[in-house]
């Protein structure tokens, strides 16, 4: 059976739909980013055990998901749970002047690469690099202006509360 | 594997959305990295009206432009480091980059955390410093730096240790003094400079001795000036604790150190042995009378 050029086009957007809807489903949909460890030999004058080691990256990682929720609803609260000083102070002014601009961003973060590189003696802090790569899409009033992949090394730096590390500096360098 | 089929499904989508959406490119000359609270500028391609986004966690901003031209940032306007995406969405193109904001060159403040505040001197590697180096906009100074610590006391020279950062972090130990006393501790970078006080305690008393002189019907016990094994007095208020035992029976009274030495009387039992001790050290023992 011969199909004519305009039935041709109209499968293949019909495809391409479907690619979309699936992939966009799957990849904003998904909640878990892949997460890789690199293992912490020395970490400076404090031996790191691994009950820390585990608290701390379980943390960090909550932490990218307070950030995504506050940064796509523009809602600073959600980011007391597990951000303190500095870099709380820093994302809630970002999401206050997204709300001000009428703008939203969507972080969604598909893997990290993890080291922890320091450990203070007193064990008040807690310092790790990460590698890690994440989609951006910027909105603006609702609407979709732009999707950007990143790839970008955070320094982050986090402090133990009460009950679990809380991130008090978070900020990306070049790699 | 599941960020490569991530990264995959995200090109898909890319795909994908360029057959229904304006034409995405990536023609905007941007700086690689911009030192955080300096002016710089973007140089944009086409022309009409267009709006740009300059985003990441740390800031964002939104402004309308005119495309063809450069689009100039005064300083101050984008202070906080980090990675920050680009995008100019026109009428018919939208143009995406991404640049760095880096931290300040020049230090502004330091976070400086010094434990503990209280210690016994003479405790190798007891006292410990860790230095967070910050500039004015309190981003995290990554290029290495050098920090000088320095615990100076109320005798003797002071410690000195100079320290590369790390990931905009140093740290040191440092040994306390022999004798006590408050120490300054200074952490310093470039011209900042941040100190805090820690209190050097006697340590455990050395060694402990007695005497005992008869007072009407009890005994008159008296120790000789407490002192740590590098000559400090101990504290007053350190519990000292006489025990005499006799036959049949035991007595047991807790000093405190009043002026370095504790006083107290017993009963004279004839035969009874008196033993003094404080802390974990044990003093000598008086056997008073005959059996």
């Amino acid at each position: 059976m011969n199909r004519t050029a305009s039935q041709k086009r109209t499968i293949w957007k019909l495809f391409t739909i479907v690619c979309t809807v699936f992939a966009t489903i799957f990849v904003w949909g998904s909640d878990q980013p892949g997460v890789r460890v690199e293992p912490a030999d020395s970490v400076g004058p404090r031996a790191l055990e691994k009950q820390t080691e585990t608290a701390v990256i379980r943390d960090y990682l909550q932490a990218w998901r307070s950030l995504s929720g506050a940064l796509e609803q523009n809602r600073e609260d959600l980011l007391s749970a597990d951000f303190v000083g500095t870099a709380k102070e820093k994302l809630a002014n970002t999401v206050r002047e997204q709300a001000k601009l009428g703008m939203q961003t969507r972080y969604r973060d598909g893997a990290h690469d993890i080291q922890i590189v320091f450990y203070s003696p007193e064990g008040l802090s807690i310092q790790l690099v990460d590698t890690v790569e994440y989609d951006v899409q910027i909105l603006d009033h609702e609407k979709i202006q732009a999707t950007q992949h990143v790839r970008a090394r955070y320094v982050a730096v986090l402090t133990p509360t009460e009950v679990q590390w809380k991130v008090r500096v978070f900020q990306a360098e070049p790699e | 594997m599941k960020s490569r089929l991530t990264l995959l499904l995200s090109g898909l989508i890319w795909v994908a959305s360029a057959q229904f959406a304006v034409t995405q490119t990536d023609d905007l000359r941007l700086p690689r990295s911009v030192e955080a609270g300096v002016a710089f500028s973007i140089q944009t391609t086409g022309s009409g009206n267009a709006i740009l986004y300059i985003v990441g966690p740390g800031q964002v901003l939104r402004r309308d432009v005119q495309l063809g031209g450069a689009i100039s940032f005064a300083p101050g306007d984008l202070h906080n480091a980090g990675h920050y995406l680009v995008t100019v969405a026109g009428a018919s193109a939208i143009e995406n980059g991404a640049f760095d904001v880096t931290a300040a060159h020049q230090p502004t403040t330091l976070s400086f955390i010094a434990k503990p505040s209280r210690l016994p001197v003479d405790s190798r590697d007891g006292i410990s410093g860790v230095a967070f180096v910050f500039d004015a906009f309190q981003n995290l100074v990554l290029q290495p730096l050098q920090v000088s610590f320095q615990l100076s006391g109320v005798a003797g020279t002071p410690q000195e240790r100079t320290v590369l950062t790390h990931n905009g972090v140093a740290w040191t130990k440092m040994d306390s003094a022999s004798k006590e006393g408050a120490a300054q501790f200074e952490a310093r970078a470039g011209s900042i400079a941040d100190t805090r006080v820690i209190q050097q305690v006697p340590g455990d008393p050395c060694s402990l001795r007695m005497s005992a002189r008869p007072s009407g019907q009890r005994l008159a016990l008296e120790t000789e000036p407490v002192r740590d094994c590098r000559g400090n007095a101990v504290p007053d208020g350190t519990i000292v604790t006489f025990t005499e035992t006799y036959s049949g029976g035991e007595a047991t009274v807790d000093v405190p150190l009043k002026r370095g030495v504790a006083r107290t009387e017993m009963p004279a039992y004839n035969g009874a042995t008196i033993s003094v001790a404080t802390g974990v050290v044990l003093g000598n023992e008086i056997h008073w009378g005959k059996e």
